[in-house]
């Protein structure tokens, strides 16, 4: 007897397991993230008055402003690398999923042209409570957007797609997963945009 | 999602591009709404009421958790609750100190 | 998943070492959650010597301290961080949660393995390297952590040794994460047809409640353990204050930070921790009382109810844990409410459990006697929590021997003495053979007594005023001098105990060759992993498909010619 409700869902709960199992992890990683949201209100309140507006009017709105811009489009387009699928088109999901890890790409780009322009300045996580919760949250956040890139990377080339041959509802439902977690890392940084550029 | 038919996904993929445009609109706008001149508290709620607007389509529509089954949903709004518990709590400690 | 997995031969490192069989992996975790454990009493056992026979060499092991062989204070501290660490963490959860929810939940449930067996590999591995990195520590350059296993900046900055017991938390942690999220998607999942949500036995609950509080609440400390690591070694100053002053002179950071934020993230995991300790330990009680006074547990319902509302609550009141750190009236006041509330739960449990003695025909063996003495156990353990949960006596008890006499209550002779009885009373299901019960009570009536005068003196020396993790146990202050004369006491008492294990290791490795054979229930119980063979079949569990027909604790039921009904048998 292998394990029942990979692909078919239970009927009374209308899961299957993964579908509830990536739910639960961003469940988790919300609390991470929140443990990181909390540390920068609490930080906030200890600095001195104006301390972080200081600090963050260090950061470069436009570019954060592009790399929003760019995640929310990688966010479509994992969606409809999904939907894609759904149709049995195998050459569309290929391509979005293709757009989704170019998106991704060049937020790192800009992310890695952000972190440099800092330290050339000599500004390090060290300089300020602000850099440091700053640095702590988008670097935290960056290792997520490399995470899923790896997973999505495998999903895109052979090694991972592979799988629609023969089992299509599970490739599909994979993709789906991937596609949670990615969102998820959008919505991160939804909030961080504004919190960590704009207040 | 399984067993959706090919009309219901196209329809779908309207609902997906709309919301991109939604949320790119929104981003603009956040991004305009941080140079108005209002107090610190009016900017932080005006940003995270858009932000949160942002996520709720993101959550709700690409991530479909619109149609979501009942037990993701609960797990959701009991995290959700957690969450504000870890914000709110500490923050609120702090501000009720004695002389510290 | 595993096609045909019966039919594919596995060599020795597929089926033992790399296994995805929930069973092995469950015995490996078990293993070495055991073997961690005793290391861990092991430490506690060198700090007694000191706080018994202050500055004297301590016997065999004393070459190791250094020249004198006295042990050191860095030393003292040392042993003190790493032993609630690895107790906690590599010793108590694991075994509660990694061992016996991964061996017996899924048979409990009828599933043939957990929802994602790949995923629960990769969750022992994990703890795996996360213990190997925390026993590293001691024999790195700088030595073990020394800052408590609680931590506290700023002392934790500036220590020895934190940074690689952060390392090691983080493995730790992330074993824990992947874990509980393949314990909630099998329990939702998995159940047998028939098996609805109040058929579960008691344990499954527990195991549910508790992998809920792990998920959820140990991410914010890993955020705080990222937190410090950046303070230790990016010169963050997160948790450092401005116009710190370390040995002698400023500490040259951007200041601002804020030694309480540490305080707060790490009792937000520390307090559900707390749950996580004693949940499974209280299932397994429950599984065990059932069975052995032939009657259904009394309130079953309510005490499923009581386990998720104490999940809940448990995220509400960790700043009882911080009442000294300037708190004020209105936030102290909101916690100690939420405390108090919180104990509603454990004692809706505790006498439930009572209760269900009454009437009962009791069957004194060993698991039933580990059992039933974790009663009056908890029970200390509980009340004496209520003075720490109450503002203004816990102004005189917080840092004192009294809170470690709390709580080792709840732990030691409570989930410690609940995990005895779990592995004498499913060692049949695990190996086919009963363990002596000759041995079995040499184990049992000389660690109880053992226990409590370890313990039971904690409260006289705390209630004296003398705080905890002092290397000379008290002996510079004036208030301490009068309860001084426990410390010889109670650390007799710990090398008795030690002594007392004796017969538990030998009972467990003699039994696995020698012990009696027995059938696939030899207690005559009543739940799904007695109708699996002993062991139960690689892989698939279960001979054919099962069903549930009835509840979980059908004994002694009227009418019935036999005093129990398998969950299993139509």
């Amino acid at each position: 007897m292998q394990v029942p409700y990979v692909v078919d869902e239970r009927p009374d709960t209308g899961l299957i397991n993964s579908k509830l199992a990536i739910w639960i992890f961003l469940a988790s990683e919300v609390m991470l993230f929140g443990g990181l949201f909390s540390a920068y209100v609490f930080l906030r309140m200890a600095a001195p008055e104006g301390d972080f507006a200081y600090w963050g009017s260090k950061l470069s709105i436009p570019m954060a402003t592009i790399n929003t811009l760019v995640l929310i489009t990688s966010s479509v387009t994992v969606v409809l690398s999904w939907a894609s699928l759904k149709l049995k088109d195998f050459e569309k999901y290929k391509l979005y999923m293709g757009l989704t890890l170019l998106c991704a790409s060049i937020f790192l780009v800009i992310k890695y042209f952000e972190y440099t322009g800092k330290f050339h300045h000599e500004i390090y996580p060290s300089s300020s409570t602000f850099m440091g919760i700053y640095f702590t949250l988008t670097g935290l956040h960056g290792l997520h957007i490399i995470g899923g890139m790896i997973v999505m990377g495998y999903m895109w080339l052979p090694m991972g797609s592979k799988l629609w041959d023969t089992d299509p509802d599970h490739f599909t439902n994979r993709v789906e997963t991937a596609g949670l977690y990615w969102h998820f890392v959008d919505l991160v940084w939804i909030f961080l945009f504004p919190i960590l550029y704009l207040l | 999602m399984s067993g959706n038919n090919q009309a219901d996904i196209q329809e779908h993929i309207k609902v997906y591009l709309t919301i991109f445009g939604a949320l790119a609109v929104l981003t603009i706008l956040t991004v305009m709404a941080s140079y108005l001149d209002v107090s610190s508290s009016e900017a932080i709620f005006l940003a995270l009421t858009i932000a949160t607007i942002k996520a709720s389509l993101v959550a709700g529509y690409f991530m479909h958790l619109i149609t979501e089954k009942q037990t993701i949903v609960w797990i959701l709004i009991l995290t959700f609750f957690f969450f504000l518990v870890l914000m709110l709590l500490p923050l609120i400690t702090a501000t009720d100190q004695t002389g510290v | 998943m595993s096609h045909d997995s019966h039919h594919k031969k596995e060599n020795f490192i597929q089926k033992y070492i790399f296994s995805v069989d929930h069973k092995i992996i469950g015995l490996q975790y078990g293993i070495t959650s055991l073997l961690f454990l005793l290391f861990g009493f092991s430490l506690m056992l060198i700090m007694r010597w000191q706080l018994a026979y202050p500055e004297t060499p301590v016997p065999l092991i004393g070459s190791l301290l250094g020249e004198t062989g006295i042990l050191l204070p860095e030393i003292y501290n040392s042993l003190g961080a790493m032993h609630g660490t690895i107790m906690i963490f590599l010793g108590v959860v694991p075994l509660a949660v990694g061992a016996f929810g991964n061996y017996i939940v899924p048979l409990q449930i009828g599933a043939p393995d957990m929802a994602f067996p790949k995923l629960n590999a990769a969750s022992y591995w994990s703890f795996f390297v996360g213990g190997v990195i925390m026993l590293a520590s001691f024999f790195t350059p700088e030595g073990a952590a020394r800052s408590g296993w609680t931590s506290y900046p700023p002392l934790s900055i500036f220590e020895s040794g934190q940074t690689i017991w952060l390392l090691g938390m983080v493995f730790l942690i992330t074993s824990s994460l992947l874990g509980s999220i393949n314990f909630i998607v099998t329990i939702v999942q998995l159940r047998a047809p028939g098996l609805s949500w109040f058929r579960l036995p008691f344990f499954v609950w527990a195991q549910f409640v508790t992998s809920f509080l792990l998920v959820l609440a140990f991410p914010p400390l890993e955020a705080a353990a990222v937190l410090q690591l950046m303070d230790r070694v990016a010169g963050t100053s997160f948790f450092l204050p401005s116009g710190l002053v370390y040995a002698g002179s400023v500490v040259d950071v951007s200041g601002s930070g804020s030694p309480l934020l540490w305080q707060h993230l790490f009792w937000f995991l520390a307090h559900p921790e707390v749950y996580v300790l004693i949940l499974p330990a209280m299932g397994i009680v429950g599984e065990i009382l059932a069975n052995n006074t032939r009657k259904p547990l009394w309130g079953y319902k309510s005490m499923v109810y009581a386990a998720v509302f104490l999940g809940f609550m448990s995220f509400i009141v960790w700043a009882h844990h911080m009442f000294l750190t300037g708190m004020g009236t209105t936030m102290s006041a909101f916690f100690q409410t939420t405390t108090m509330i919180i104990s509603i739960p454990s004692v809706v449990i505790l006498t439930a459990f009572f209760i269900s003695l009454w009437g009962g025909s009791i069957r004194f063996n060993t698991p039933m006697l580990f059992a039933l003495s974790f009663l009056p156990m908890f029970g200390i353990g509980g009340l004496t929590g209520l003075p720490l949960g109450i503002g203004a006596s816990d102004i005189h008890l917080h840092d004192t021997y009294y809170v470690i006499g709390h709580f080792h209550y709840v732990v030691a002779p409570g989930t410690i003495f609940a995990l005895f009885a779990g592995i004498y009373y499913w060692f049949p299901k695990v190996t086919g053979r009963k363990m002596s019960e000759a041995l079995g009570k040499l184990h049992f009536w000389p660690s109880l007594v053992f226990m409590n005068g370890i313990f039971m003196p904690m409260f006289i020396q705390g209630l004296a005023g003398v705080s905890r993790r002092l290397y000379d146990g008290g002996q510079i202050y004036a208030h301490a001098q009068g309860v001084l004369e426990w410390n010889e006491f109670m650390s007799i008492s710990a090398f008795c105990l030690a002594a007392a294990q004796i017969p538990f290791i030998l009972n467990v490795l003699m039994s696995l060759f020698n012990g009696q054979k027995v059938d696939r229930n030899p207690w005559g119980a009543t739940t799904v992993e007695w109708s699996a063979p002993s062991p139960p079949l690689p892989h698939v569990n279960f001979e054919e498909p099962l069903e549930i027909y009835r509840g979980p604790y059908e004994y002694s039921v009227p009418g019935e010619n036999k005093d129990f009904l398998p969950q299993t048998v139509k």
